[in-house]
């Protein structure tokens, strides 16, 4: 089963979307299992994942449902964005048309996501700079005008995987213990398991 | 439960052993979920009361497939005077009732027979003291011997190779290991029973009921081509139009590729499925080298795009390219004289035409499999969703356990079963065991879309022990979503569609188990 990190301050759920074959399966796998399959099955229904990384001292443990690309999967893989806090919505920077359903994508999660789900704009394969089909500068700025956060990777020579998680768990782990100094939670979002630790099991903004 | 023990002699064995003697109505019973502990190493001798003989048969197989003996002491099913009207009607997976037969003993192929298994683990098997014994940290005692036998197994494999490694379940390495289909040539039983396929096929009007019945446990590789063109309806039962039908329906399959896939105006509405098939059919099975040849990719297109360009309802879904393969594997498997490995073949030395028959012959099987399993892949997705909730109504009812400790770690049938429903478990098997599947799948193809949803069940109750020792969410889910059946074969196969009959027989007929709102 690998490694069981049972320990953990704080558990978001981050869900990977995006057209088929733009490799979101492989930035999954790439950032829990540092590996990298040049083809791997398409992915049916949705797959989970999990990784732990530290930020500011404290355990982040991110449960990561990477989907299904096929618009016909859209009614099953929707029933997962619940309680997502994120998404790393994923285009292939060699394939325009990735590109251009972005605008469908962040339109889907508008509709089944929460409303303050964090958003992250991922260009991947980055690699084939030779086949460069969507300019950095357009889709940065296209993150800005939607207020996306906007990061290009390569899941297969690993450019970026690592600090695009770490950037939106980070930024998830902000706001969160923002909130937390604003209105303390309540009842059972904390259940203390020992003196050291606090986990927060986070599955909304509410 | 009260055993005693008995001393027999049972004549293909040579020497005493011991039994346990159980009287019961019901021999399945002892494997009844949660009693599994009921039934001992040491084989049983059961005393069978009041029970048919098709249906002690067809109980027979799942002990045998468990590697046990079923001993029969007495019944009384031919005196004809048992207060039930006997059901006489051919079901599929009951053999036909032939003689009475009293012993049914444990008789498998020479390589998986009891002895060998016990020659095999000889150094660690003490054959006096077959109840309690220890073998290094595993201990074997009554009350847990089919999982125990499962880790004598395990503990002595993996010591035999220190190179050989264990697959943490998400670095499963792919297992579709294809080529030695030759193992049915030197058995006995399998001869006899190609003998009597081939008497079926050749019959002017052949009884399709008695080929599903015959083709229910599993077909031998050198009939398995024709008997599935013919159970999949693609194939008349009519002996003498066969090869002309065929070699019609063979050219209209041509036709279609001329119109739609080969024409240079392609109608715009189909570039989003040529696109998606284009994307998925290089990463199918992109470890077998048979999948990587340009030639076998392109067979697979034309087969997916014609099928989805004339089912617009559904179009293509992803994975159901997963459900071509074990059509193609075996009609490849027929034109090929000697004993290929499939997986190393080069497609390019076969000839031409024989590869136009191979691809026709699967788009049209593929074609008639899934009709009756459409609304799997319309959108929605209705029949999936239907299906899974069925499946938990299922497992909520016979394995309250099971479900009660699912839904505690918050894993929901969705998350995991959606993908068991949409390809038929392709993803979850062994091609060679999936090949053995689709013989059940093709011979229950009329309520198959039912069956399948049992299957899953079985398969989900198979993995309980495991899946209790899971303590949260996580390793439930990665559990779920690679259980090991790298080492699966034939026999596991048997196992899991027995149990799936079962429980449609069970559930089938009984639809208040189902608890979910139905109008």
């Amino acid at each position: 089963m690998g490694t069981r990190d049972d320990e953990y301050d704080y558990l978001f759920k981050v869900v990977l979307i995006g057209d088929s074959g733009v490799g979101k399966s492989n930035l999954l796998s790439r950032f829990t299992r540092n590996e990298f399959n040049l083809e791997s099955k398409s992915t049916i229904g949705v797959e989970f994942a999990t990784r732990s990384i530290v930020v500011d001292g404290k355990t982040i443990k991110a449960q990561i449902w990477d989907t299904a690309g096929q618009e016909r999967y859209r009614a099953i893989t929707s029933a997962y964005y619940r309680g997502a806090v994120g998404a790393l919505l994923v285009y292939d920077i060699a394939k325009h048309l990735t590109y251009e359903n972005v605008e469908r994508w962040l339109r889907e999660l508008r509709d089944h996501a929460d409303q303050n789900i964090v958003i992250m704009l991922v260009g991947n394969k980055s690699d084939l700079r030779h086949l460069r089909a969507v300019p950095t500068e357009e889709a940065k700025s296209f993150a800005e005008r939607n207020s996306l956060s906007f990061i290009e990777t390569s899941a297969l020579d690993s450019t970026n995987v690592e600090t695009a998680f770490q950037n939106i768990l980070t930024e998830i782990y902000r706001i969160v213990s923002q909130k937390q100094i604003r209105d303390p939670p309540e009842g059972d979002t904390i259940r203390p398991q020992n003196k050291t630790m606090l986990p927060v099991k986070f599955s909304g903004w509410q | 439960m009260k055993y005693e023990t008995a001393q027999l002699t049972e004549c293909n064995m040579g020497h005493p052993r011991r039994y346990v003697k159980h009287t019961t109505t019901n021999p399945l019973s002892l494997f009844s979920y949660g009693r599994k502990s009921d039934v001992t190493c040491a084989p049983l001798l059961l005393v069978v009361k009041s029970l048919d003989f098709i249906s002690l048969k067809f109980q027979a197989n799942v002990f045998h497939s468990r590697g046990m003996d079923l001993l029969v002491e007495d019944h009384d099913d031919s005196k004809g005077a048992s207060f039930w009207k006997k059901n006489n009607k051919a079901v599929p997976g009951r053999p036909s009732p032939r003689k009475e037969l009293k012993v049914i003993p444990y008789n498998p192929s020479p390589s998986t027979s009891f002895q060998d298994f016990q020659q095999s683990i000889n150094d660690a098997w003490d054959p006096g003291d077959d109840e309690f014994c220890n073998i290094s940290n595993v201990k074997i005692s009554k009350k847990s011997f089919p999982n125990v036998s499962d880790d004598v197994i395990n503990i002595h494999k993996y010591k035999s190779g220190d190179s050989k490694t264990t697959h943490p379940p998400h670095q499963r390495k792919e297992v579709c290991k294809i080529g030695d289909f030759s193992y049915d040539k030197d058995n006995h039983v399998i001869k006899n029973k190609i003998k009597k396929f081939q008497a079926i096929l050749k019959d002017d009007y052949l009884d399709l009921g008695d080929l599903q019945n015959l083709s229910w446990p599993g077909i031998p590789f050198s009939v398995k081509a024709d008997v599935w063109r013919i159970l999949s309806g693609y194939a008349p039962t009519c002996s003498k139009t066969r090869e002309k039908a065929l070699n019609e329906k063979r050219k209209e399959y041509w036709g279609y590729v001329k119109e739609y896939y080969e024409t240079e105006n392609r109608d715009d509405s189909y570039q989003g499925t040529y696109r998606q098939i284009h994307i998925d059919i290089p990463r199918m099975s992109p470890t077998i080298p048979l999948f990587r040849q340009k030639i076998v990719q392109n067979m697979f297109e034309r087969i997916l795009f014609i099928w989805s360009v004339r089912h617009p309802a559904s179009g293509y879904v992803q994975g159901i390219n997963d459900l071509v393969t074990p059509f193609f594997i075996v009609f490849l498997h027929q034109v090929l004289e000697s004993e290929y490995d499939l997986g190393t073949l080069d497609i390019e030395t076969l000839d031409p035409i024989k590869r136009d028959q191979i691809e026709a012959d699967s788009h049209w099987c593929f074609c008639r499999f899934l009709s009756g399993i459409q609304d799997n892949y319309i959108f929605p997705q209705l029949g999936i969703q239907l299906k899974i909730s069925d499946l938990r109504d299922i497992i909520k009812r016979i394995d309250e356990p099971l479900h009660r400790h699912l839904q505690d770690n918050g894993v929901e049938y969705l998350q995991f079963s959606f993908r068991w429903m949409n390809n038929l478990l392709t993803r979850e098997l062994p091609l060679r065991c999936l090949i053995r599947l689709w013989d059940t799948y093709l011979a229950e193809l009329d309520s198959f879309a039912s069956f399948q949803l049992y299957v899953c069940a079985a398969f989900l109750l198979h993995w309980k022990q495991e899946l209790m020792l899971e303590k949260d969410f996580q390793g439930l889910m990665l559990m779920l979503q690679n259980l090991p059946t790298q080492d699966w074969n034939d026999s596991h196969i048997n196992i899991l569609v027995a149990e799936a009959y079962r429980l449609k027989c069970a559930f089938a007929g009984a639809p208040n188990h189902f608890q979910s709102k139905r109008s």
